[in-house]
């Protein structure tokens, strides 16, 4: 299965819904490509939903990180939602739950945004 | 061939990486693993796979990556060669460490002895050759590399 993107603005923030398998290839190339555009349109406060992505290698994780920083690094903030169990675990024993904001309520992760 | 034990030799492309995740899987399967450790063993072989095609072949095509899977009385041992230049175990960092946790890569032989119950790595001048072990009902080990 692979990797299917959409976003939407609710309150300022760019949700962006990913559904299926980040992973070396294709995957990992969306979702680059998707926070890249988002960046050179201006949207810097960005909402990645995990809630569909049922798997998600190293090469899937460094496609995070380097989201992460690319936005940090434009002066905005990218945060997670609703990560399934896979994708918490491998946060886990990576030790990057603690380097992301991790959210599981949509509402309050969007108000948890700086204004 | 023993259905017990897979072989083949395939092209250094991100398809051998699929298809070392999907025969891992299923050989697990057939191995009586959980489902979780089923996937675990797959994702240690899907990025076992990726060096190889990645790092060791670096997608040459004139260059093949050989999977053996080998169902045992008590687990499943998976060895991947390469014909790479051969891994430099010491110049890979650890991706815990403070200062590599915003790195966006190097983390992949990390999951692979976090998944399985014994990893060794043999490089050598002629490629890598990865062997990978997991018991059907864990060790003493079980989540730790027991060498490499």
């Amino acid at each position: 299965m692979t990797m299917k993107s959409s976003t939407r603005q609710v309150d300022g923030v760019t949700i962006v819904d990913l559904s299926g398998r980040i992973t070396l290839g294709e995957g990992s190339i969306i979702l680059r490509d998707t926070v890249r555009d988002l960046i050179g349109k201006g949207n810097k406060k960005i909402l990645l939903n995990l809630g569909d992505v049922n798997y998600i290698d190293s090469s899937g994780i460094g496609e995070l990180v380097s989201a992460f920083t690319t936005v940090r690094n434009q002066g905005g903030e990218l945060k997670l939602l609703n990560l399934t169990k896979k994708v918490h675990d491998l946060l886990q024993i990576t030790k990057l739950y603690t380097v992301f904001d991790v959210k599981d309520d949509e509402t309050a992760a969007v108000k948890s945004f700086n204004k | 061939m023993s259905e017990n034990r897979v072989s083949y030799t395939l092209d250094s492309t991100l398809d051998t990486v699929n298809s070392a995740e999907a025969t891992a899987s299923e050989m697990a399967t057939k191995a009586g693993f959980a489902d979780e450790d089923v996937m675990k063993i797959a994702m240690a072989v899907r990025e076992a796979a990726v060096n190889a095609v990645l790092h060791g072949n670096a997608y040459d095509p004139g260059k093949k990556v050989t999977l053996d899977f080998e169902r045992t009385g008590d687990g499943l041992v998976i060895t991947i060669r390469d014909q790479g230049k051969g891994i430099d175990l010491n110049a890979i960092p650890d991706p815990l460490a403070p200062e590599n946790l915003l790195k966006t890569s190097g983390r992949g032989i990390f999951l692979i002895r976090s998944f399985m119950d014994e990893v060794e790595i043999n490089p050598s001048q002629a490629g890598t050759e990865i062997k990978l072990i997991k018991h059907v009902h864990g060790s003493a080990v079980d989540g730790k590399e027991a060498s490499q």
